[in-house]
């Protein structure tokens, strides 16, 4: 893009990593003096920052040693960005979700370290128009990590697929990353409502936008789908990590809204064998955290609109957000990052647009809750 | 006297008829005016004052307009009025409570018919517990016990639809008048979160006591990016009766936060 505009929270960020870059410079005494003073502070305040640096050091310290005897030791841990769900209208339509996406990009633009990859999660579009996956494409080009892409329902169902496959690819795949096998899902298929219906192209895509709209079918892997996901994990050693990438959540949490896989059993299935499992999704535009036997569970904020949870199925575990003040475009959005560790299992930074951060450790979901549990809402919802 | 009390209360009935018939045209035809009666100009300087036919009327002879009548003033006009109204219609069918001993029970409204939208339910003696205990309510003919399976049907029916509008409304930013493609459905699937239980409120944003509506015209103007409507706009007021509907059986719980 050729005008590139710093929201005042990329400017704060940035004033703020280069203070932190000079408290490094310090002599071990004086750093060790900061380091009381400012965890103090932040104790006192009841805040998990997850972006102060002395925390996190500490962090992978107690990382290191718990995980040096569980044979992953030597793999480097990374980390990786993520943004999601920016639902673009045409650039002429809307500029309100351009914002949202553009200052995602930020965000991420100013990690130091940069991250070794974006992902990227899914509903770029709003109605998976060209215009809109083209003004998408834009907008992630600017980022200076590496993208991963998955598709959503919105990018999806306009022309089933055809513009977004031209644009980014196939939307099922797999890479190997410093020891963890990644896997990418396209799991927002759905049986055909449209053709006895005689729907156009836009009336199917409508349909499919409408969260509530209860004509469209449940989402799914699909058969040939699972079928691939085994024989890709088949040369993969069950003590190997797993990161699955998909835009519903893989579990069934509420289905009148899609927060929803209809053959999600048997994704779980394929997976069980592994011994550390995370799958990371989109769709939901929440704080939302499930651990269900071997497998953890990770909901992404979305960058346009927040959604509130849902009546009923909300897993146990999930540390909810507040709920987002209207008045405010940026509330209960955001983006964030995963810390992956040594073993393989990854800690998640919500990164909140105008709140504190929050951090969900592995261990928290690993523990069922036993340990590591962050400050839950002041407001839940309604 | 009763029997006084009773035309009053049949006539009041009918009225919420008409009533619901303008809603239901009022939907239709998006800007049509409420129905109003026309009162006619008093011939001998008094005031007219007007049964809620919006027919019968009289003339309060020696009342200046804006003055009040005296009770037994009061009570004089509406006897006169009602004798008037009983006059000009001669083959009204009347049920009089106290000393009609012959009048039959009317079937209850069947659980098979469903509608429970508009039902007297909770404290209010429905025509079911009438039927069972012939002491209360029904079998002395008042109004509630003389409603049908039929009038269930026809309530629940115009309210459905004045719900089904608000929802089309609700789901279509074109008719919110929208300009960025945002429509309400989309941070409230099923209107949820819009916890119309918890008005009227102080809303700390707007910095003062909100009602729902005020919510709906603040989410118009700014996310949805259209124009706040006036307060009788039909599709408002169908947005209200959307977003009601879907916290049916929520406990009111006004000034929540």
């Amino acid at each position: 893009m050729a005008v590139r505009h710093k929201s005042v929270e990329t400017k704060y960020m940035e004033d703020r990593d280069a203070v932190l870059k000079g408290l490094r410079q310090l002599d071990r005494r004086t750093f060790l003096k900061v380091l009381a003073a400012s965890t103090g502070a932040v104790m006192a305040k009841g805040l998990m920052p997850p972006h102060s640096f002395q925390l996190v050091e500490v962090a992978n310290a107690a990382v290191d040693k718990a995980t040096s005897a569980s044979g992953m030791a030597g793999k480097p841990p990374f980390t990786f960005a993520y943004i999601s769900d920016t639902h673009l209208y045409e650039r002429t339509l809307n500029q309100r979700f351009v914002r949202g996406a553009v200052k995602a990009v930020e965000d991420v633009n100013a990690l130091d370290p940069q991250p070794d990859f974006v992902l990227f999660g899914g509903d770029l579009a709003q109605l998976g128009r060209r215009g809109e996956l083209d003004l998408g494409k834009q907008i992630l080009q600017e980022l200076k990590a590496p993208v991963k892409l998955m598709v959503g329902e919105h990018d999806w169902f306009y022309d089933l697929g055809e513009a977004w496959q031209d644009m980014f690819g196939p939307p099922t795949y797999s890479f190997d990353w410093k020891g963890v096998h990644v896997v990418v899902l396209m799991s927002v298929y759905e049986k055909d409502f449209w053709t006895a219906r005689k729907l156009s192209p836009a009336e199917r895509m409508q349909i499919v936008a409408g969260l509530d709209n209860g004509i469209q079918s449940r989402f799914e892997v699909g058969d040939a789908q699972r079928k691939w996901l085994s024989d890709d994990l088949a040369k993969v050693p069950h003590t190997t990590p797993l990161l699955v990438f998909s835009h519903s959540p893989l579990y069934k949490y509420y289905r009148n809204w899609n927060f929803w896989t209809d053959d999600a059993e048997q994704v779980q299935a394929i997976l069980k064998p592994y011994r550390h499992v995370t799958v990371i999704h989109g769709h939901t535009h929440q704080m939302l955290q499930n651990q269900i036997g071997n497998i953890s569970f990770y909901g992404m904020l979305s960058t346009a609109w927040p959604w509130p949870y849902a009546p009923t199925g909300l897993p146990p575990l999930t540390i909810q957000m507040n709920r987002a003040d209207p008045f405010d475009q940026f509330d209960g959005l955001g983006d964030g990052q995963f810390n992956v560790r040594p073993d393989g299992l990854a800690d998640m930074i919500y990164n909140l647009w105008d709140r504190n951060p929050v951090t969900i450790k592995a261990d928290y979901l690993t523990s069922r809750g036993k340990t590591a549990r962050p400050p839950g809402p002041q407001f839940a919802s309604y | 006297m009763s029997r006084r009390i009773i035309a009053y209360a049949t006539l009041g009935f009918a009225a919420v008829v008409i009533a619901a018939a303008a809603y239901s045209r009022e939907i239709r035809a998006q800007e049509s005016p409420p129905v109003t009666h026309q009162v006619p100009a008093a011939k001998d300087g008094g005031v007219v004052v007007m049964l809620c036919d919006g027919k019968t009327s009289m003339e309060v002879k020696g009342l200046k307009a804006g003055q009040s009548m005296t009770h037994e003033q009061a009570l004089q006009v509406t006897r006169e009025l009602m004798a008037k109204w009983q006059r000009e219609h001669p083959d009204q069918k009347w049920q009089i409570a106290q000393k009609d001993e012959s009048s039959q029970p009317v079937p209850a409204p069947s659980a098979a018919a469903g509608p429970d939208v508009s039902k007297p339910s909770g404290t209010v003696p429905s025509p079911q517990t009438g039927a069972k205990s012939p002491a209360l309510g029904m079998q002395q003919g008042d109004t509630y016990a003389s409603f049908t399976d039929r009038d269930y049907k026809i309530w629940k029916n115009e309210t459905e639809k004045f719900v089904a509008e608000g929802k089309r409304i609700f789901h279509d930013t074109k008719e919110l008048g929208g300009t960025i493609g945002v429509s309400c459905d989309m941070c409230h699937p099923d209107a949820s979160n819009t916890h119309p239980e918890t008005y009227p409120k102080y809303q700390v944003q707007l910095q003062k006591v909100a009602l729902l509506r005020d919510m709906i015209d603040w989410c118009i103007e700014n996310p949805v990016k259209g124009k706040a409507f006036n307060p009788n706009d039909p599709k408002l007021r169908a947005l209200e009766a959307y977003i009601y509907a879907q916290r049916k059986g929520t406990a009111l719980d006004y000034g929540k936060h």
